[in-house]
Parts: C-alpha cells; structure tokens; sequence
C-alpha cells in the first residue's frame, strides 16, 4: 500500500518528509502539501511535523555526497511548487544517496532531466521578473512593485534588486502569495501588507504626482521605438506573454 | 521638468534612433560603487519588447537629429525634411535616471547626429556620460556612439565613462560607401576604433600591473552593417566582419536588413520588404564563426559566394561535406559535435556529460532537445536503428524541408525551387 506523506509546504517540511521516508524504511510514497491532500481509501496517510534537526541532516547529507550546485537546484526546483516537484525532488535525493556523488549532469536519467527541466523554467521566471518588475514612486517615496510570478521566485530576485537599487527605498510584493520584500536603505525584509484594490491603477492618492508623467513617458518611448515595417506580433508575444502585460505601464497604461 | 516638450523631443528622438540595432546591456563589470544607483555586472535585461518582437534593454535616444552630412541611407540626412529636435545634457541625464529607478531600462544609449563638427558632437555625448557616472554615481549601462571623425583624446574620455563604444561602418563594401555617403569616408570610421581596440588594450595590459588603473569601455565595442542597401554578396559582408572581428576585437557585429526610408534612386524603394530572412542567416553564420569554430572559407567562398535562404547555413555545410558522417555520438570529439546540424552548443555539453554515465540513444537525445529530425541523417547513437540509406545531399536536404514548416513559409515558397 501507498503511503501519503503530508508536509506543510515549507521547504524545511519537505526535507522533514524526505528525512522520514528513509527513517520510515517506506517503498513506494507520495508526498503532498496539506493544502493538496485529498483522502483515500487506499493510502496509508503519515502526516509529517516539520522538524528543523532532521531537515539539517538530511541538507548535510545532500551537501556531503553531491555538490552545492545539486543542494541549489533541489531548492531552486522546491519554489516551482510544481504538482510533480515533491516526487522528482524525492527521487533525486534518491540518487543521490545511491550513488554518493552529483547527479546533476547525468540528463539520461529521467528525473534529473526533469528537475533541470523544472529549473529553467524557474530560470526563466526569475529573469522575466528582474525585467518586468515596473517601480511607481509612492507619496512617501517609496518604489513600490506589484507582481504575480508563476512560481515563488521572489527569493532568488532579491539580491539582484538589493545591488542594482542600494540607494532607494523598494518593496517588490507578490500579490498572489501575498508577501512581499521591502528594503530599507540596509537590509531586505520580508513583509505582508493589506493592500487597497486601487494599488494596480495609479492612482495619485497613493503615487506621487509626477509618478504618471513618467509612465506616459515610458510608453511613449515604447511605441516610438517601434518599427512597424519589422511587426512581427508572433515574436512580441513569445517574449513578453500577455499574462504579464497587465503589470507593464507600456502595455498597460489605459488613459493614455 | 515640462513633460508636454520632453515628450515630444522623445518621440522625435528616439524614432531616430531605433534604426540602430544593437541593445545588448551585457559583458560590463561595472559594480555598485559606495551605495551608488545600480550596476550592469550581471548578465544583460531585456525589460520589454516592442511588438516588432526586438528587445527594449536601453533608453536609446539621439541627443540630436540635426546632422551636417547627408547619408542616403539614413533618416537624420541633411536633406531630408523632418521635424528636427535636440535635447539638452540635463535632460537625457534626467530621463536616464527616472527610468533607471523604476526598472524600466538597463541604461542608456546615447547617439547623435553630427552638429558643428565631429568633435564638438562626441564631446556632449561624453558630457552626458560624465555627469550620470560623477554626479548621479550612476553605474547601470552605458553605450556611446563613437562619432567617425572624432579625436584620439575625445576617444579616451569616451572610455572612461561608457561599458560600450560602438561605430556603424553602415555599409559593407568601400564602392557602396562612395556611392551613397560621398562626403565620409572609410578612415574615419576605422580611426575611431583602432583608438579604442589600442586603449582597451593598454587597459588589460597595465591592470594586470597596476589594480587601480580606471576600467576603460569593459564591454568592449560594436559595429553594425546595413545589409541589402547595395548590391553587396553575403560573402563581402560576412569577410568584413571577420576582418573587424580580428583586427579590431569587436565583441558584435550587428547586421541590420536595410528598412527603405528614402525615393533615393540609388537605394531600394519604399515599400521593398525588409531582408529579414537573410539577416536572420548572417547572424547564424556569425554565431558559427564565433562560436561553434568553423572558418569562414568553408562557409562563403568564391563558389558559395551567398548563403542558402532555405535552409540555415550549417546544414548548408554538412550537406556539402556529406564524407565527414556520420558521426557516433557516444565518441566523436566536441569540435566535431558543434558541427553536427540540429546540435547546438547547450545539447554539445549535455551530450558530453550525459554520456560519461550511460550511453545515449535517440530516446535520451530527444530529452535534451537535439533537432532530431536535421541531427538524424548525421550521426548514429546506441540505437539498432539509423538511417541506413545513402541519400544524396540534395535528398535530405527535401527531406528536412518537407518535414519541418519554416516560420518564413510565406515568404520563402519553396514550391518554386522544386523546378529549378
């Protein structure tokens, strides 16, 4: 019979989860978020605590047979929050341990191959939001982001957003998993803010005056900078997919 | 600031401006210095793209688009009657700035029409400059145009301000310059370079030396090339960019399918479709040549003096030396790998370190995003089943085509060929 692990989502209960299927000695597992846990007659339900000793251990155990590049894409691939991401991450680990060395490069195997499938993916995700975040400059001066990534990539951008802006106040806030990242002029720090509907339009009782002016300006350039004998609308929408048009002041600016 | 006036200087400007292909904002080192605003050390950002489907990665602007010199093939020519603008240093440094801070752009690209005199030109575009690097501590892009005509001393200064400096050659051949820009002449483009090339090169000599030595332009410098103004072969073109790749270390060369702007006799008409095709197969030839260590005797040579359109010049080599495969790919060595029509290099490395632990099949190939359906008739894997028979070159070639649907279909109609 099948054993469902049931974790909470965090990454240290996932590698809880992963610790007790070996302390557990179970063959064939299934490891779910609680969120997407749906009971069934015919699984062994384990609910899993998560529990920081046992997620170090086994990270050290990751670290000490493979290499950091293998412990990165585990957690890079944990972010994705993919459906199928806890069951590759598991076989990985797997393989890991079977053979006590990297596995990263091995692309024969189908589930390394799947997880360096899932990381581009989250690659790719990560540099489209390093391109597509647009700031507004608040009243109180501070650039303020609003964006709806496909996968939980807010982690990874933060430090590119920390050297690029170190002499202005930004906070990027991911609207579908509500938390945001909000830097002081010193350090980044995660935050969850109740936000009034009206932060997707610009509207001047929360932006600066001037904060419109320069989005007209923007998109004004954006469509001076076009060449039409060159359309190519194919092309445009590969690169700039409309899911995000609906945060880019140039495809997105109504009152214009 | 008067956004009405900004706005319609912009549009003036930066319409002008866009004839210039080059966008890339990578290949600089420049860090965030003390707390400064931004940093161009990563890898480069297209922030948008303009449903052209080109990338939008730098404010790329004129300063101005008046111009003492009148170049057939260029919009900014003297005699040509447009509504004229010119923005001052403030304001390009301004915009640079509000851009920057809102993540809209990598930096700036700053180029000009030619005022008073080359010198007088190339010394407000490294005013610009300046003034974002000492007083607004500004450490994102920036891409200066070298003005042809400018002065050693001006080309020094230029350096220690931009990641970039670049200057289009514009046409490919010498007989086409003097036909259509009979006033320049091709010194004074290549003076301007060689500059750069010496000071770059000093720069890597005496940094090894000395630590403190000011970066000068560390992404090095570009040059793009009008393609289908003049009569010109792919084989003129593609040799004069391996001539500025060697001798003046270009990190680009850009080439740029001529967009008719002008009822100049001399030049295509308006209306003619731009070459997109034949653009798009330079840059491959130019991606073989940098990247994948073909020569360019074996891809353009007096007898192929002009790439195929219908297929992409690789194949078009492979299927001239047919003798050469196939290949086994569990053993054949990388170079010979990056020769292999339908790899490229991405699927040469997993390819490498995939088959240190398995050998690797068509299943396994096909995981890694090999073009199989080119790749097949050029290599064999740990497989029982290949393509045994001999084809003729002209055989796969059919093969390929009939199989795969060209994004170009519509303009290449291959129907035709069939005959021919």
């Amino acid at each position: 019979m099948q054993t469902v692990f049931i974790y909470d989502g965090s990454f240290e209960g996932l590698l809880t989860a992963i610790f007790e299927v070996y302390e557990l000695k179970s063959d064939t597992v299934h490891i779910v978020t609680n969120a997407h846990y749906t009971a069934s007659f015919f699984e062994e339900k384990h609910e899993v605590a998560t529990n920081t000793q046992k997620a170090k251990r086994l990270w050290k155990g990751i670290l000490k047979n493979a290499k950091p590049t293998d412990a990165n894409l585990i957690y890079r691939c944990f972010l994705s929050e993919l459906p199928d991401m806890e069951q590759s991450i598991l076989k990985y680990v797997q393989l890991i341990f079977l053979h006590k060395q990297s596995v990263a490069k091995d692309f024969g195997e189908a589930y390394v191959f799947r997880l360096a499938e899932i990381n581009k993916k989250i690659g790719r995700e990560k540099h489209r939001m390093e391109a597509f975040v647009r700031f507004r400059k608040t009243k109180d001066g501070i650039y303020f982001s609003s964006i709806a990534p496909d996968f939980n990539v807010l982690p990874l951008i933060e430090s590119h957003f920390k050297k690029r802006y170190a002499d202005q106040i930004w906070c990027i806030y991911d609207i579908s998993r509500n938390y945001g990242l909000y830097y002081d002029l010193k350090k980044v720090e995660m935050v969850h803010l109740e936000l009034p509907p009206s932060i997707l339009s610009s509207s001047t009782s929360i932006f600066e005056e001037e904060e419109l002016n320069y989005q007209k300006l923007w998109k004004n350039y954006f469509e001076s900078t076009n060449i039409t004998a060159r359309a190519n609308q194919k092309l445009h929408e590969q690169h700039v997919p409309r899911r995000y048009w609906k945060y880019l002041s140039e495809k997105n600016l109504l009152e214009w | 600031m008067n956004f009405d006036r900004i706005k319609e200087k912009l549009n003036i400007l930066a319409d002008a401006a866009k004839y210039d292909v080059s966008c890339s904002s990578s290949g600089s080192k420049r860090t965030n210095k003390n707390k400064g605003l931004g940093d161009s050390s990563g890898m480069g950002i297209c922030h948008s793209y303009t449903p052209d489907g080109r990338c939008v990665s730098l404010l790329k602007i004129l300063l101005t688009n008046h111009c003492i010199y009148d170049c057939a093939y260029c919009v900014t020519r003297k005699s040509n009657d447009i509504k004229r603008a010119a923005f001052k240093v403030q304001e390009v440094v301004d915009l640079t700035i509000n851009f920057y801070r809102r993540n809209y752009i990598e930096g700036l690209f700053l180029s000009s029409g030619i005022f008073k005199s080359p010198d007088h030109t190339m010394e407000r575009l490294i005013q610009v400059a300046k003034k974002l690097r000492l007083e607004e501590n500004f450490n994102g892009y920036i891409h200066l145009k070298s003005i042809p005509g400018a002065s050693d001393e001006l080309m020094y200064e230029a350096g220690l301000y931009a990641d970039r400096l670049s200057i289009n050659i514009e046409i490919p051949t010498k007989e086409g310059l003097k036909l259509l820009a009979p006033d320049k002449n091709r010194k004074d483009f290549l003076q301007p370079m060689k500059k750069v090339r010496n000071e770059i090169d000093k720069y890597k000599s005496e940094k090894k030396l000395i630590k403190s030595t000011p970066i000068y332009a560390p992404a090095g410098q570009s040059t793009q090339m009008i393609v289908g103004a003049t009569q010109e072969t792919d084989a003129e073109v593609m040799y004069t960019a391996t001539y500025l790749y060697k001798k003046y270390n270009m990190k680009r060369v850009y080439y740029s399918g001529y967009i008719p702007i002008s009822y100049d006799s001399r030049l295509p008409a308006i209306g003619t479709e731009v070459p997109m095709i034949r653009e798009n197969r330079l840059y491959q030839t130019d991606w073989l040549l940098r990247f994948y260590g073909f020569s360019i005797e074996e891809l353009l040579n007096k007898e192929f003096p002009n790439l195929d359109s219908d297929i992409d010049p690789k194949l078009s080599w492979a299927l001239r030396n047919l003798h050469l495969f196939p290949l086994d790919i569990n053993k054949a060595d990388k170079d010979m790998l990056a020769r292999v029509p339908g790899l490229g290099m991405k699927s040469v490395y997993k390819i490498l370190h995939g088959r240190k632990y398995r050998k690797l099949g068509w299943e396994h190939l096909q995981k890694m995003g090999v073009a199989l359906n080119r790749a097949k008739y050029f290599i064999t894997c740990d497989s029982r089943y290949f393509e045994t028979k001999d084809y003729t070159p002209l055989q796969i070639k059919q093969r390929i085509l009939s199989e795969g649907s060209s994004k170009y279909q519509k303009t290449l109609s291959s129907q035709l060929n069939l005959f021919s």
